[in-house]
């Protein structure tokens, strides 16, 4: 069975490689040009609020806007064991 | 009413310019009144491809500041009739252009042109977006290759939202044009295919040019390719120009060509 599945297993091209990368990398860039002018500065600013009092880096918040900008939505990661500073 | 295409890429060196110079040809060549306007203010090329470059008086830059008028910068092609170049300027930079100038220049080639071919500088930056700024189509050259595909994203944003006919609720026609493409490599799993680009980019395919020797034997002369006419390139540019006209043409050169057993004795000349 090994064996066999080690033949059977089809390589991924680099192309395939390509393709998936782009996909997300696309997707994520369509979403950010969507998003109004202000995100990035305000969520610089709400980070450095929770910075504050929390161990936070910007990878942990991630702060979506629908689009008609009704809903926003905030995440933030907290760091598993939280210590006061 | 003139259309103005522009022929736009953001990433540099995909062959924008190989494919304004076709394309504006090939338009000529189907009897269509076509000016060729390189927006590349600083680095322009497309003289040298067009092989007029020797007969550079006036610029763009010097129609834009009244220092030449539009007859007397516009070099009439001497081997395609109805078509003609007007040079970007080589000692200036991309400040020398505002919407106004261009805006100006473009709505007095209107007046006597049917097509005006924008080929457009790389980039994002203000000359890439005053070469699109006014265009009623976009022409998105593009390679297999990552980073041409993700600046071509990028560019159908710009786009989208900061050309004259967004700002007016309007949309540009984008159309695909993917060059350089290697059916073998395709084949082989080592290149994006057409079908992989088209699906991440989303917009209606106008042609895919094969990598072709024929196009840097093309620009050595200073010769569009698509005179070439017996070149696998040339005969896909004609094939794209048809399409932009309307015409329904298979895509070909998609595939790996067999090579017929002859040839394949004797080895093939170029």
């Amino acid at each position: 069975m090994g064996i066999l599945s080690y033949f059977r297993a089809k390589k991924q091209t680099s192309a395939s490689v390509a393709k998936e990368r782009l996909q997300v990398l696309v997707a994520y860039e369509r979403n950010q040009r969507s998003q109004p002018d202000y995100l990035p500065q305000m969520q610089q600013e709400i980070l450095a609020v929770i910075a504050k009092y929390v161990d936070v880096s910007l990878d942990d918040v991630q702060i979506n806007l629908d689009e008609d900008c009704s809903i926003l939505e905030l995440n933030v990661t907290l760091p598993e064991q939280r210590e006061p500073r | 009413m003139a259309e103005i295409i522009v022929v736009t890429s953001g990433k540099g060196g995909v062959g924008k310019t190989t494919s304004s110079a076709a394309i504006g040809t090939g338009l000529a060549l189907r009897g269509h009144k076509t000016v060729l306007v390189d927006f590349d203010v600083g680095l322009r090329n497309l003289d040298l491809i067009m092989g007029c470059e020797r007969r550079v008086v006036f610029d763009l830059v010097n129609v834009i500041n009244n220092e030449a008028t539009l007859n007397q910068a516009l070099i009439k092609d001497k081997r395609t009739e109805g078509l003609f170049i007007l040079p970007a300027s080589q000692t200036r930079d991309k400040d020398a252009l505002s919407k106004e100038g261009v805006e100006k220049v473009l709505n007095e080639l209107a007046e006597s042109f049917d097509y005006i071919v924008c080929d457009s500088p790389a980039g994002i930056e203000k000359g890439a977006q005053l070469a699109l700024y006014f265009a009623d189509t976009a022409i998105v050259v593009t390679n297999p290759e990552v980073s041409s595909v993700r600046d071509s994203d990028r560019i159908l944003g710009v786009l989208q939202s900061k050309s004259r006919k967004a700002e007016q609720g309007g949309q540009i026609r984008e159309h695909l044009l993917l060059t350089r493409y290697n059916p073998a490599r395709v084949q082989a799993g080592e290149m994006l295919s057409v079908d992989d680009v088209s699906d991440i980019l989303a917009i209606p395919l106008l042609g895919v040019i094969p990598e072709s020797e024929a196009v840097l034997k093309a620009s050595n002369q200073g010769v569009p390719v698509v005179l070439d006419d017996k070149s696998d390139a040339g005969q896909a540019y004609l094939d794209a120009i048809a399409r932009f006209l309307g015409e329904d043409r298979e895509h070909r050169f998609l595939d790996v060509q067999r090579k017929g057993l002859l040839s394949r004795v004797f080895g093939r000349k170029g």
